[in-house]
């Protein structure tokens, strides 16, 4: 048992003073091309381990549920219970006999498939052959679905035992109302109860298609076996087509505040509104300026204000999760009920004064370094790569984009952050949604009025 | 055997050819130094591992070393508060730290040339650590905070606390990690310094070092910041060894929850405890047998075959300071109940008391173990883990290149006799969550309207 704390991260004071070349990094020379099919292929050779990761995905998350809550998750999830000529028991054991491994999940956005193994024979083949059936020949058995389904329903029913689950769907719901953003992946009991296995085959049919597909590939493989490797395991996939886009995000008309009963120790508190995109034109400018305000752990302004100084949270940050559309900006905290109100006073205070003032030169200066310093960190193993990987080929990002990533932060001026949160984040119309005992919500509700 | 002898002339060079030289050395002060060159991506992982946790911990000042591990970024004697974290984030650098029974470690990853930085800091805190009377009490305050987040206001992991504390009777892993409220509550900072002057020193430490680096240069550093230090005076902490367990024991944790949750564990032994050094090798390959993947038993007969659990896992490990225990925790499926589950997992058990596990079974385990060894490779930071671990409990960092061959040789008999030795009833505790109403958990925001209101 290990008790991990966030301290990632941020701005700093020079008490050590050494002479350091700027910091070196091997950007990942990334190849490109398509499938017959039309799945776009994005792959590293990665020469040094004898192990591949293949990471594929498709436009199928919850924002395609169209309704059907929890739809694409339980697709996602029933790929490996049974494909091709394998039920799920014999798909289980001719993975793990060759000790490769196989994920499948669903997000808001994208719906994916990932699979680990060794490259040699004859793990790999095994690999591919039995990653190919589960992306284009899932059984969708009928018990499987419904042993699937009910287990699902147990572990939304312990969701509602979580005050911070509780909090962020409620969070969701506010800030994006009817969009398919709202909902969340998983679904509602009474959603996921009316599923049925038809829906999941149809849906399947629909969005697992090649031109809706992506193929991310990091491993020790030449070009020509990496192209091999890509056709084979998309071979199953009818061309099909591209989903359409998600609708836009629509603006907050004004603040609101809702009170959720729970029998906690904690009050927790979420509070923000639709963010940025991931082809954001403000993209560099609010990610630096979140990375001061609530996204560098330790050291940023919400941890010095709420953690450091005070002593009122353990844990207290700010996000903005760039999406297809506009994703959240949230700020979240938990505190014991008693100090609920002062924790959220000290979170408002903060955001205001960072969106009027904007960092000081030696915060942003900081935050430069931390970011393009850290720069190799993030791109440092396969695993992390063929997730990059995966990410641009997903949202059409530039094939530059690791190339340019430190430049675009380092131009970033203190300007720049000042005008693109004035522009863009208001805290008069923030969505707070407050989870703990009704008691301590009187005076919450009371003091955010007028 | 002859299949098994086939797996291995396949795989063990493979493993051989990934694995790189790991280099020691130990500094006139007692503090050894572990560092492994892995030259894939230009940075480095720089952890220091202390042989402190909170099964060194006795009654009325539990939590103690979690909180001065808290306390460590609060000001050296040349550091302001939070200065150590600004330093290493100016430099691109993540950090960050762990308590757990056995240790208390911190780290920081970072780019390959600013090394020195993570080794000069790192040296000031472990001799020059300045506790402020004012840091500590916000500093406690938010460790409060954080035992509410985690524990209070989480049904399974209140269970596993009050579970532990029934479980072991002399063994201090019956000690939360966190430490109890009341003991939290009425920590003092000279508590935390005198924990900081018989722990925290060179000779009672490991650094460990994997990336982007020279070995000579990376020692010849740790002389340069490490080797000033003095050494403590460092007395062993007292066995506490657990007495014989005579009889099953079980208690019900009432909490406000929606599923009810199962928790059962066996006591067993562990590297280093047991009379043949095998048995913690069998546990482990019996652990596997049971939740080794998709295709292992439980997953196979209960979540799919049965359907009596909507999620179960078996947990072990060899490599621990003190012996522990093989956990079986899960949820029952829908329409099932906790007494069902139970149920099935004791006819699990009573099936490896009484017949021997099939061949085909262990040589999937040893595949997935001896893939896992190459995959292990993809991340600096879990190789430096590894070697940390294995060193601070007690058991060397050599092992980690031997212990995937010491379970390979585990055969069916042997896992047959540490069934039948440790997983008896009278070596069982057995937890059940039983939830509670959550009154008013509905939103007050209904469909209609309800109370939500706009501002």
């Amino acid at each position: 048992m290990i008790f991990d704390r966030q301290r990632l991260l941020a701005a700093g004071l020079g008490l050590i003073a050494l002479a350091l070349a700027p910091i070196a990094s091997a950007v990942p020379q990334i190849q490109t091309w398509e499938t017959p099919n039309g799945a776009r292929v994005l792959f590293v050779p990665a020469p040094d381990l004898p192990m591949v990761d293949l990471r594929v995905v498709f436009d199928a998350g919850s924002a395609r549920d169209a309704g059907r809550d929890g739809l694409a998750s339980l697709t996602a999830d029933m790929l490996d219970q049974g494909a091709g000529a394998w039920d799920a028991d014999t798909l289980a054991e001719r993975l793990e006999s060759v000790g490769a491994r196989l994920s499948t999940g669903a997000l808001r956005d994208m719906a994916f498939v990932t699979v680990r193994s060794l490259t040699k024979a004859p793990a790999l083949d095994t690999a591919l052959e039995t990653m190919a059936a589960v992306l284009a020949e899932p059984r969708f058995a009928a018990e499987d679905f419904e042993r699937l389904r009910q287990n699902a329903l147990v572990a939304l029913r312990q969701e509602e035992q979580d005050p911070a689950s509780v909090g962020q769907r409620a969070f969701y719901r506010r800030i994006f109302g009817d969009h398919p953003y709202a909902t969340h992946p998983s679904g509602t009991l009474e959603s996921v109860a009316a599923l049925t296995r038809d829906d999941l085959a149809a849906f399947h049919r629909e969005h697992y298609v090649g031109r809706n597909a992506v193929v991310a590939m990091v491993g020790a493989l030449s070009r020509e076996q990496a192209e091999a490797i890509a056709e084979r395991v998309s071979a199953g996939l009818p061309p099909g087509a591209a989903a359409p886009r998600v609708p836009p995000v629509a603006d907050l008309s004004g603040a609101a505040v809702e009170l959720l009963d729970f029998p906690s120790t904690q009050t927790h508190i979420y509070a923000g509104q639709p963010g940025m995109s991931r082809d954001d034109a403000d993209y560099f400018a609010l990610y630096v300026g979140n990375h001061i305000l609530g996204g560098s752990g330790l050291v940023s302004l919400l941890m010095e204000e709420v953690r450091e100084k005070r002593g009122l949270s353990y844990s207290v940050y700010s996000y903005f999760l760039p999406m297809s559309q506009r994703g959240p900006f949230l700020m979240g905290l938990s505190t014991k009920n008693e100090q609920a109100e002062a924790a959220r006073t000290v979170l408002m205070d903060t955001v205001r004064r960072f969106r009027e003032e904007g960092p000081t030169e030696a915060e942003l200066t900081a935050a430069i370094k931390n970011v393009t310093g850290g720069f190799p960190l993030r791109i440092a193993s396969n695993a992390r790569i063929v997730e990059y990987l995966a990410m641009m080929g997903f949202y059409r990002l530039p094939l530059d984009y690791l190339d340019t990533f430190t430049d675009k932060v380092a131009a970033v001026t203190a300007e720049d952050i000042r005008d693109a949160f004035k522009r863009r984040v208001d805290p008069e119309r923030f969505a707070t949604v407050i989870v703990g005992p009704r008691t301590s919500q009187v005076a919450s509700a009371g003091a955010s009025g007028g | 055997m002859k299949r098994l002898l086939i797996a291995l002339g396949l795989v063990v060079p493979l493993v051989a050819a990934a694995s790189v030289e790991v280099h020691e050395t130990v500094l006139d002060n007692g503090l050894k130094v572990l560092v492994k060159p892995d030259r894939r991506a230009p940075i480095v992982t720089s952890q220091v591992w202390y042989r402190v946790g909170s099964s060194y911990e006795h009654g009325g000042v539990t939590g103690v070393s979690h909180v001065l591990e808290h306390m460590m970024f609060k000001g050296t004697e040349r550091l302001a508060p939070g200065e150590f974290s600004r330093i290493i984030a100016e430099h691109g650098g993540s950090e960050n730290a762990f308590t757990g029974r056995d240790y208390t470690t911190y780290y920081q990853n970072l780019a390959r040339d600013r090394l020195p930085i993570a080794f000069e800091l790192e040296a000031e805190r472990m001799r020059n650590l300045a506790l402020p009377e004012e840091e500590f009490l916000k500093e406690l305050e938010v460790v409060k905070e954080e035992r509410r987040q985690r524990t209070e206001d989480d049904p399974q992991s209140l269970t596993f606390e009050q579970f532990n504390a029934t479980a072991w009777e002399a063994s201090p892993y019956r000690i939360p990690v966190i430490g109890w409220a009341s003991d939290i509550e009425s920590l003092v900072v000279d508590d935390l310094r005198g924990w900081y002057q018989k722990w925290y020193a060179p000779n009672n430490a490991t650094l460990v070092v994997v990336g982007d680096v020279d070995p000579d240069e990376v020692i010849a550093l740790a002389k340069e910041h490490f080797g000033p230090l003095k050494p403590e005076e460092v007395g062993a902490p007292k066995p506490r060894s657990e007495p014989t367990q005579r009889g099953e024991k079980r208690l019900r944790v009432k909490a406000p929850a929606k599923e009810p949750y199962l928790l059962m564990g066996y006591k067993t032994t562990g590297l280093g405890h047991a009379e043949d050094d095998w048995e913690p090798y069998a546990l482990e390959m019996l652990v596997s047998v049971l939740d080794g993947g998709a295709s292992a038993r439980l997953s196979r007969e209960l979540v799919r075959g049965a359907r009596v659990a909507a999620d179960i896992d078996a947990s072990y490990s060899a490599f621990t300071r003190l012996p522990g225990m093989l956990l079986l925790n899960g949820t029952p499926a829908k329409g099932r109940t906790v007494e069902e589950l139970e149920a099935a997992l004791l006819a699990q058990i009573e099936r490896l008391r009484t017949e021997p596990v099939g061949e085909e079974e262990l040589e999937r385990i040893r595949t997935q173990l001896i893939a896992g060894k190459v995959y292990e490779l993809d991340s600096v930071f879990y190789q430096a883990m590894l070697l940390g671990k294995l060193e601070t409990v007690g058991h060397g960092w050599r092992l980690v290149d031997e212990y995937v061959e010491h379970l390979s040789r585990i055969t069916p008999e042997q896992i047959l006799a540490v069934a039948q030795k440790y997983l008896i009833p009278d070596n069982l505790t057995v937890a059940v969550l039983e939830p509670q109403p959550m009154d008013g958990k509905a939103p007050r925001a209904a469909a209609a309207g309800g109370h939500a209101r706009d501002l």
